[in-house]
């Protein structure tokens, strides 16, 4: 039952795994094509840029892996961002496995970009309300609220903070720094009731 | 829309949290490891552990702390102390911190900032500023963490902030000298002039020494967050204390 955490570069590799070793969950940082199918749960972290982690995942041959899994995946900040069709961070194409697109928090609205810190989380669907709290966001882009929009929170704009198409489930906040909301989050993801 | 955030700091000198009165005349207040816990689980919205000695004497934060503090919480943690290059910030940021926090490398070397935001994303990219007044003008002061080597660089504040937002830094903390320790309230009125240029979020500290203090940095100003030291290590008040007083009042504060 192991979690592959893939290695797309970014930097906060070890919260994640931290965050998952607290749930008593082994894993494995990895960039290797069969250790990620192999996993029993795959977590896609990411932190710098979309255009980064794009041309990370490119480089290390792993658009077809992901795109193939069919075990839960956990996309997490740009890790969720990319899991669309296309990010207007650097103008980049991403995995394309959610329609939709990802935008820039307009400064223009007054709004002080990047939102940093703690923001609230309103899940739409009644079974997940007890997952509504406040979490940890540290992003400039956000995607739009769309058909697989499961939670949204606002930043000047009404925003996906959390969407779930088939096995692929992303949040745009960081729930390894989200206190014990995150924890719970993440034992939604890990199916631990 | 985002909560109001309550951020201890933990300044660090020889692998102790210690605390000093206007960056001067450092004690020792308690073990990094158990007051980082303390704060993670009383409510904290974030942490910074900041070694003070490491710009003075050119090394960078000691690494082993970065990770003993973030294998106990579970909170964002920003990290500063002597950061002088991307492989410096790399190091730290692997070893579970979210954000790095520069001052004087950012004084020496303006253009580390962009390197820093162009590696890992504006949001990981903190300035520091230490500011003291001086018939009413707002100076940056460098190597702070030591009385014999701090120093004015002459830059003026608000020139610096504009400055740092162009480089793409992420969050700016101000630190006002003459209010540190003082425990007699936040620097409002800097505080707002800054904010007349300041795009980014910001963060207030030094001077922290009640609950009203926190009422009135949040009523008065704009800004993001309130960073103090003393105040909670020395118990009088508990960072869930702080919270709920400023609930009460109506600010937007996560509990």
């Amino acid at each position: 039952m192991s979690v592959a955490i893939i290695n797309s570069g970014g930097s906060n590799l070890r919260s994640v795994a931290k965050a998952v070793d607290r749930l008593n969950k082994s894993y494995v940082i990895t960039d290797t094509a069969n250790e990620i199918k192999k996993a029993s749960f795959v977590i896609l972290p990411g932190v710098g840029s979309a255009e980064n982690v794009m041309q990370v995942l490119k480089e290390k041959n792993l658009v077809s892996v992901i795109n193939n899994l069919n075990q839960p995946v956990l996309g997490i900040c740009i890790g969720m961002q990319i899991l669309f069709e296309y990010s207007a961070e650097g103008n980049t194409e991403c995995l394309g496995l959610i329609e939709g697109n990802v935008k820039r928090f307009d400064e223009a609205k007054n709004l002080k970009v990047p939102q940093m810190g703690w923001n609230k989380v309103m899940f739409t669907e009644t079974k997940f309300q007890k997952f509504n709290s406040y979490y940890y966001f540290a992003n400039s882009y956000y995607s739009v609220v769309q058909k697989y929009t499961t939670a949204t929170s606002d930043y000047g704009t009404k925003f996906s903070s959390v969407i779930e198409k088939n096995n692929f489930l992303g949040c745009q906040f960081h729930p390894e720094k989200s206190a014990d909301a995150g924890e719970n989050f993440l034992k939604y993801f890990f199916q631990i009731s | 829309m985002i909560t109001r955030r309550i951020i201890p700091c933990l300044d660090v000198k020889d692998g102790k949290v210690v605390k000093g009165v206007q960056f001067k005349n450092h004690k020792i207040v308690g073990s990094i490891v158990d007051l980082a816990k303390k704060y993670s689980i009383e409510g904290a919205d974030e942490l910074v552990f900041y070694d003070i000695s490491a710009s003075t004497v050119g090394k960078t934060v000691k690494k082993e702390w970065v990770s003993k503090i973030s294998d106990v919480i579970n909170i964002p943690f920003c990290v500063a102390g002597g950061i002088k290059s991307v492989g410096d910030a790399r190091e730290i940021l692997n070893l579970g911190a979210d954000k790095v926090s520069i001052n004087t490398p950012a004084l020496e070397n303006p253009n580390l900032i962009n390197q820093l935001s162009k590696e890992f994303g504006s949001q990981c990219v903190v300035i520091g500023m230490d500011i003291k007044t001086i018939d009413k003008q707002n100076y940056l002061f460098a190597k702070t963490g030591n009385e014999s080597t701090a120093h004015s660089t002459g830059i003026i504040a608000l020139d610096w902030i504009e400055t740092v937002q162009d480089l793409g830094a992420g969050e700016i903390v101000i630190n006002s000298m003459n209010k540190d320790g003082m425990r007699n309230g936040y620097d409002i009125e800097l505080l707002n002039k800054l904010s007349t240029v300041c795009t980014l979020p910001m963060i207030a500290s030094g001077g922290a020494g009640s609950k009203e203090d926190f009422i009135n940095v949040f009523k008065e100003t704009s800004v993001d967050g309130a960073l103090a030291a003393s105040i909670f290590h020395s118990g009088e008040y508990t960072i869930s204390q702080i919270k709920s007083s400023l609930k009460n009042k109506k600010i937007n504060i996560r509990i």
